[in-house]
C-alpha cells in the first residue's frame, strides 16, 4: 500500500509494457488522441449550440482511460461517471454512436436518451456513463459481484472522482467488496477539484485519498495518471489481485482537467484556479505529449508520423460532427421506447395492464 | 389446496424460482442465517446454501445497487428491504439506476431485479418504519410496482415479478404475513397488470390494494348486512402497469365507486385512479367519487390512535354511506 513513489521509476520496464510491441504503443497513443479530438470536436460544436445539457471534457485525463482498459479481457467490465467519453471511446465506441448522442440524434448510442453523461456500450463491457456523483460506485460492486456469481475471472472497474469519494455509498461498497471478496477495482481519478471546490476544502487527507480503502482492509495505490506507463503498471497489479485472490483494489492516480467541471463553469480558469496552474498542466504534464515525446525517444515513433494520426483522428472527429449533424432526431413516439423490456418486446407481460399515463 | 400464511407462500415462490433459474439470488440484511427478520425467507439458507441467499450488511444503497450491477450481467437478484420504509436511504440506486437504466442506455440494457418487503402502518412503529411508498414509486416511469393483499397472490405475482425483464417494486406487508390462504399445490403465475375482483356486486364499487382490499371485503360484509348494499370489491393488485380496464369495467356496472388504499389520498394511487374514472366513466357516475386513505398526517405511534389513522372498514362503510 504505497502513496506516490518519490523516486523517480521507469514504468517502461514493467512485464506488462516490456512485452508491448510497437504496434500496441502507437495504438495506446492512438487512443489518447482520438479521446482528445472527439472532445475538441464536441467543444467546438457544443459552442455552437449543436447540442444541450452538460458537456463534462475528460482532457488532460486520457492516459487513465487508455492505460486501464488497455489492459482488460473477455470478462473485465467498466463503469464511470459523467465524465464518460474517454472511457467509452477506450473501450472501443466509435466517435460516431458518440458524437450522435450528444447531438442527441436517435443514432446516438442511447438513442438520444443519455446524452453527454450516459454512453453505453454492453457489448463492449462498457456499463456508462452515470450521472450522479458516486452513484455508480454500488453498480460497480454489482458488476464484481456478478463476475464471481458466475465464476468468472474477471474485474469490475469503477472509475469515480476526487468529489465522489464523500459520497456514503462509497464506503458502504468499500465494506461489501472486501467483506464479500470482490473483484472489484475503485480507481479514482484526482483533478483536485469537485466542481469548483479544490481537494483541501472538500476532503480529509493523510496520505492519500486511496489510503482510504485501509480502512476496509483494501490494498490501496497512489499513482501518477499522466504516464500512459504508470498506469498500466499499476492497474496490471490490482487485474492481478481481481482475478488471482477475487480482492479489491482502490487506485488512485492524480490528474489534471484542463477544461472546467463542465463546459458551462466559467469560474474554472482564474477563479477557483488560477490561469497559470493550468498552462503549467498543460505544458508539464500532458499525457499525450508525454507519451509521445516517449516514444519518439524509443525510436517507436516520429514526429511525422505522429502529425498523420493526429490529421487523421481529426477528421475522423470532423466526420463524426457530420455524421451526427446529419442524423434524424429520435421520434416523439420514442419517447416511450426503452422504458419497459416487456412492453418494447410485445411479450405477454408487456401486454397486460396500462404502462403509461400521459393523458 | 392447502391453507399457508402470506409469508409461507412467498417461501415458496422463492423456493421455487431459486430451483428454477441458477441466476436467482436472494439478498438482504437478516435474509439467510437469522431466516428473515420476518421469517419470510426461513429455512432458505440452510437449504439453498450462502450462494443463493446472501445476507448483508446494514448498507441498503450499497447491496440494492449492487443487486441492479449484477442484474445488468444477467442475474436476478430478489433483494429484501427489512421495511419498505428504508429504501429512503437507497433511493439514488432504486430511482436513478434501477428506473432509468434501461431508458437511459436506449434500450441495450436491461435491469431484472425485485425490491421486496413490507410496507404498511398499523404497527406502532413510528413515522419512518410505517411508509407505503407504492404512490411514490409507481410514479416513476421504468419501475413496475405489486401490492399483493393475499398469500394466492403473493406467490403467483412473486413467481411473475422474478421472471420479469424489468425492475419489479414488492410491497408486502407484515400485518399479512400470517394470514392464512389457499394456495394451490401446483405451479402458478399471476400476471401484472391484472386485477381481481375479490367480490362481486352491483351498488358501489370498491378499489383497493394491499390489505386495504381485505378491509373493503369486511366493508362489505358489514354493507350487505347491515345497509343492503351489494358493493363489489376491486384489488389492483398491481398498480404498474395497472388494470385499468377493469377498474372502468366495474364502475360502468355500479355507477359509483369508493377507492380505498393505505396511501395518503394527497398525490396518492387514489388520484390516479380517480383522474381516470373522470376521463373515462364520467357520464356513467352516478354520485361523486370518493376516497378513504390514511388520514394525511405521519405515521402516529400510539397503539391507541394508529389504527384509526388507517383505513378501516368502519371508515369504509362510512363513505360508502354518502354516496349510496
Amino acid at each position: 500500500m504505497t502513496a506516490a513513489a518519490s523516486t523517480p521509476v521507469d514504468y517502461a520496464k514493467a512485464p506488462v509494457n516490456a512485452r508491448l510491441t510497437s504496434e500496441e504503443k502507437i495504438s495506446l497513443l492512438h487512443e489518447m488522441v482520438r479521446i482528445r479530438r472527439f472532445e475538441q470536436t464536441a467543444l467546438k460544436f457544443y459552442s455552437q449550440g449543436k447540442m444541450g445539457g452538460f458537456l463534462h471534457l475528460y482532457i488532460g485525463q486520457e492516459s487513465i482511460a487508455v492505460g486501464t482498459v488497455s489492459l482488460l479481457g473477455d470478462d473485465d467490465h467498466v463503469i464511470t461517471a459523467y465524465r464518460d467519453h474517454g472511457h467509452a471511446l477506450a473501450s472501443g465506441m466509435g466517435m460516431n454512436e458518440c458524437m450522435a448522442e450528444l447531438y442527441g440524434k436517435a443514432t446516438g448510442c442511447s438513442r438520444g436518451k443519455g446524452g453527454s453523461m450516459h454512453f453505453f456500450a454492453p457489448d463492449k463491457n462498457y456499463w456508462g456513463g452515470h450521472g450522479i456523483v458516486g452513484g455508480q460506485t454500488p453498480l460497480g460492486l454489482g458488476l464484481a459481484y456478478g463476475i464471481k456469481y458466475k465464476g468468472l475471472k474477471g474485474a469490475s472497474l469503477c472509475f469515480l472522482g476526487d468529489g465522489a469519494v464523500n459520497q456514503g455509498c462509497f464506503y458502504e461498497c468499500l465494506n461489501m467488496a472486501s467483506l464479500f471478496d470482490l473483484p472489484a477495482i475503485y480507481i479514482i481519478e484526482n483533478n483536485k477539484y469537485s466542481m469548483g471546490t479544490s481537494q483541501d476544502r472538500s476532503s480529509v487527507v493523510d496520505k492519500c485519498l486511496a489510503q482510504r480503502g485501509e480502512a476496509f482492509g483494501i490494498e490501496w495505490e497512489q499513482a501518477d495518471g499522466e504516464d500512459v506507463y504508470e498506469v498500466r503498471a499499476t492497474t496490471q497489479k490490482a487485474l492481478d489481485r481481481a482475478h488471482n485472490e477475487s480482492r479489491p483494489t482502490v487506485i488512485e492516480f492524480d490528474t489534471y482537467r484542463y477544461y472546467g467541471h463542465s463546459v458551462a463553469d466559467a469560474k474554472h480558469k482564474g477563479g477557483y484556479r488560477k490561469a497559470e496552474e493550468i498552462e503549467k498542466y498543460k505544458n508539464e504534464h500532458d499525457p499525450i505529449r508525454i507519451f509521445k515525446n516517449r516514444l519518439v525517444a524509443e525510436k517507436v515513433l516520429n514526429e511525422e508520423q505522429y502529425e498523420a494520426i493526429d490529421a487523421k483522428l481529426k477528421a475522423e472527429a470532423n466526420e463524426s460532427a457530420q455524421f451526427a449533424d446529419e442524423s434524424a432526431p429520435p421520434t416523439v413516439e420514442s419517447i416511450f421506447e426503452d422504458v419497459y423490456y416487456e412492453v418494447d418486446h410485445k411479450t405477454e407481460a408487456g401486454k397486460t395492464g396500462r404502462f403509461f399515463f400521459s393523458d | 389446496m392447502a391453507l399457508i400464511e402470506y409469508r409461507d407462500a412467498l417461501n415458496q415462490a422463492f423456493a421455487e424460482e431459486i430451483e428454477r433459474d441458477p441466476n436467482v439470488v436472494l439478498i438482504g440484511e437478516e435474509v439467510a442465517q437469522y431466516d428473515g427478520a420476518y421469517k419470510v425467507t426461513r429455512g432458505l439458507w440452510k437449504r439453498f446454501g450462502d450462494k443463493r441467499v446472501v445476507d448483508t450488511p446494514i448498507s441498503e444503497a450499497a447491496f440494492i445497487g449492487m443487486g441492479v450491477g449484477a442484474a445488468m450481467l444477467g442475474l436476478r437478484p430478489v433483494i429484501e428491504l427489512m421495511f419498505w420504509s428504508f429504501s429512503t436511504v437507497a433511493y439514488d440506486q432504486i430511482v436513478n439506476n434501477a428506473g432509468q437504466i434501461r431508458y437511459m442506455s436506449g434500450g441495450l440494457i436491461n435491469c431484472p431485479i425485485v425490491i421486496r418487503g413490507p410496507a404498511n402502518g398499523g404497527t406502532n412503529v413510528g413515522a419512518t418504519h410505517s411508509h407505503t411508498p407504492e404512490n411514490w414509486l409507481a410514479a416513476i416511469p421504468g419501475l413496475k410496482v405489486v401490492c399483493p393483499a393475499t398469500a394466492y397472490d403473493a406467490k403467483g405475482l412473486m413467481k411473475s415479478s422474478i421472471r420479469d425483464n424489468d425492475p419489479v417494486m414488492f410491497m408486502e406487508n407484515t400485518l399479512l404475513y400470517g394470514e392464512r390462504g389457499e394456495v394451490p399445490e401446483e405451479e402458478y403465475l399471476i400476471p401484472l397488470g391484472l386485477a381481481d375482483v375479490k367480490r362481486e356486486g352491483s351498488d358501489v364499487s370498491l378499489i383497493a390494494h394491499g390489505r386495504s382490499a381485505l378491509l373493503a371485503l369486511k366493508a362489505a360484509e358489514i354493507l350487505e348486512a347491515e345497509h343492503k348494499i351489494n358493493a363489489e370489491v376491486v384489488d389492483l393488485r398491481s398498480i404498474r402497469p395497472l388494470d385499468q380496464d377493469a377498474v372502468l369495467n366495474s364502475v360502468r356496472k355500479t355507477h359509483r365507486a369508493v377507492l380505498v388504499d393505505e396511501c395518503k389520498a394527497f398525490c396518492g394511487v387514489s388520484s390516479q385512479i380517480s383522474t381516470i374514472l373522470m376521463e373515462n366513466v364520467f357520464d356513467e357516475l352516478d354520485a361523486p367519487v370518493k376516497r378513504v386513505g390514511s388520514l394525511d398526517a405521519p405515521a402516529i405511534y400510539s397503539p391507541a390512535v394508529e389504527p384509526l389513522q388507517l383505513p378501516t372498514p368502519q371508515r369504509i362503510v362510512a363513505k360508502v354511506l354518502e354516496i349510496c
